[in-house]
């Protein structure tokens, strides 16, 4: 047995082998397209791409970001994603106390529903949604995508954060309750500072998900062009006539929309795989 | 620190402090808890109960924003996508090859690829990290990307089959091969179950194998009769979840392909969408909304009831 560890193995080989080989091919689209967002326009058309452009045209992205009111946009996606940062970390973490250090008449058979909006297709509400935002007058504004948000509709949310809540030593509370303060300053004062590594997961989630979300924007908010999303807007350039030639603004968009999720990947991997990891084996 | 029993007692943390506190505190205690609950509950009425329940109702009315109509019609709509919508069966036909395909592919390539890193091997963190990642790039982005990769003269992938003398392949553009691409493309983004495998792996008892070690088993039969059995709940869990957002695929649908070429990759929801936004005939599209609900939940609860079969729980 010692003796496989130290020797070189074929299996081990292989596994290497696999696992680079798998690693290049996902990896490869994404460096195809930054090497895409640094050639002109022209070079891509012809067909003369190579992996390493000559010269870089790093002006595409300054063009790219002029093409489209890429600020604009910018500042869209952050309305909405202030909002679901809000609810996520406060509303969803005050529901998810209730839930989770309270006692109340029908608080499991409400849990269970809160569980099943989870696995309920969103597009059973899209349709009646739609109509009802048309009639009091929400249509291409944020309200469809803060207010709901902001009242902590997100089950996924609560459901995690309840989890972490019911592992906090209940002694811990007591105390706090004993020396006379309620379950208001509990949730705030002692709860919360305890509860950052889930909140930080949520956090992350909530960021990943407004900044993904491309049907809520563009059904609720695309009506006007003011009010487009990054994610709106960049669909929005891929449909124009002659989209061919934008190739590289394209790409360069794409890239600019990729980089603060990755970078908040980078940064927070580890609290997003710990929230992926409770999701599954929950189930 | 074990909470469990801990827990017990306070659950009912009104019944502990009970002999200490006037009854009247103790009864407004006991509803304290809906307070908390409450920007909830008002969200999942407005935003989920009445809307839902909206939708069953429409899905038995001609209700159509652009016409004003809003007539019951009994089950006309459901009458209508069975026998009289030349598109809904087509639509059926490629989101359900779209979920045979994807669904068990994913579940295979997620479970195998968390399995080769469940080995102590080096740089373990450096591939979780690179095959995680594609599950974190923005979808618009991700499919722009993907456009731009099955393009049929320049892209990176026919230039690749090109050099092996395979002849350009039309991904986007021939009704042969446009699921094909949709499939490919979600196969990029199987990081995000191969995590969670990773994570079940992590907690089977190392003792098992050794165990198996001094009985001298391979490391095939360790798999397959010590990892795979344990596995299945997370396995189950993964199906389950990859069903229901297989049977809604529309993102990549909609920006890559918009439901072309002849209606290949026309999928339900596209159908869907189309149906109330295009043609603004919102009761048939609730209809849609509503079969399609009715199915996720046959779906959930088969799949729930089949598991007791294959399903270890320990």
């Amino acid at each position: 047995m010692p003796d496989r560890l130290k020797r070189i193995n074929p299996a081990h080989t292989l596994l290497y082998l696999i696992l680079t080989t798998g690693a290049i091919i996902t990896l490869i689209p994404l460096v195809w397209t930054l090497s895409t967002s640094l050639h002109s326009a022209r070079d891509i058309s012809l067909g003369a791409q190579t992996w390493i452009p000559t010269p870089a045209v790093w002006s595409n992205y300054r063009e790219a970001v002029d093409i489209l009111p890429f600020g604009r946009y910018l500042a869209n996606t952050m309305v909405l994603v202030a909002a679901a940062e809000f609810g996520a970390l406060v509303t969803c973490s005050f529901v998810a106390y209730g839930f989770a250090r309270l006692d109340f008449p029908g608080r499991e058979p409400l849990f269970l529903i809160l569980i099943s909006t989870m696995l309920m297709p969103y597009i059973v509400r899209l349709v009646p949604l739609f109509v009802f935002y048309g009639e009091i007058g929400w249509l291409n504004t944020y309200l469809p995508l803060t207010i709901p948000d902001l009242l902590g509709r997100n089950a996924f949310y609560i459901f995690l954060l309840r989890q972490f809540f019911r592992g906090i030593p209940f002694e811990l509370t007591d105390a706090a309750r004993i020396d006379g303060a309620n379950d208001f300053r509990i949730w705030w004062t002692i709860v919360m500072p305890l509860a950052k590594p889930v909140l930080a997961t949520v956090a992350i989630f909530a960021f990943q998900s407004t900044w993904d979300d491309f049907l809520g924007p563009l059904i609720y908010m695309g009506g006007d062009p003011n009010l487009r999303t990054l994610a709106v807007g960049l669909y929005q350039l891929k449909n124009t006539p002659g989209g061919d030639n934008l190739m590289p603004y394209l790409m360069a968009m794409s890239i600019l929309t990729m980089l603060p999720v990755i970078l908040i990947f980078a940064v927070g991997q580890r609290f997003l795989i710990r929230g992926v990891t409770m999701t599954g084996l929950k189930g | 620190m074990s909470g469990l029993p801990v827990t017990d007692r306070t659950y009912s943390g009104a019944a502990i402090a009970a002999p200490t506190r006037t009854p009247l505190t103790w009864r407004i205690r006991k509803y304290l808890g809906f307070v908390f609950i409450s920007p909830w509950l008002i969200a999942f009425l407005a935003f989920d109960l009445i809307p839902t329940a909206s939708a069953f109702w429409y899905s038995f009315t001609d209700w159509n924003v652009i016409s004003g109509s809003s007539n019951w019609v009994g089950t006309a709509n459901y009458r209508e996508m069975i026998e009289g919508d030349r598109l809904f069966w087509p639509s059926v036909r490629n989101t359900l090859y779209y979920v045979g395909v994807s669904v068990p592919l994913g579940i295979v390539a997620g479970f195998f690829l968390a399995l080769l890193l469940n080995t102590k091997i080096r740089f373990q963190g450096a591939y979780r990290t690179l095959f995680y990642l594609p599950a974190v790039v923005p979808t618009v982005a991700a499919t722009l990307l993907w456009i731009w990769v099955f393009d049929t003269r320049n892209g990176l992938l026919n230039r690749a089959l090109g050099v092996v003398g395979v002849d350009p392949i039309r991904w986007l553009t021939s009704p042969d091969y446009s699921k094909q691409a949709l499939i490919i493309m979600s196969l990029w983004s199987i990081g995000g179950s191969m995590v969670i495998y990773l994570a079940g792996l992590q907690s089977i008892p190392e003792d098992l194998y050794e165990a198996a070690d001094v009985d001298g088993a391979s490391w095939l039969s360790k798999t397959f009769r010590i990892t795979i059995p344990l596995m299945t709940p997370t396995i189950f869990f993964n199906l389950l979840l990859g069903i229901i957002g297989s049977f809604q695929v529309f993102n990549a649908a909609f920006i890559m392909t918009g439901g072309g070429p002849v209606n290949s990759t026309r999928f339900y929801m596209l159908h869907l969408y189309e149906t109330a936004f295009q043609d603004s005939r919102m009761g048939y599209a609730c209809a849609m909304a509503v079969a399609l609900f009715m199915v996720v939940l046959a779906v959930t609860l088969f799949v729930n009831w089949s598991s007791k079969r294959w399903v270890f729980y320990s």
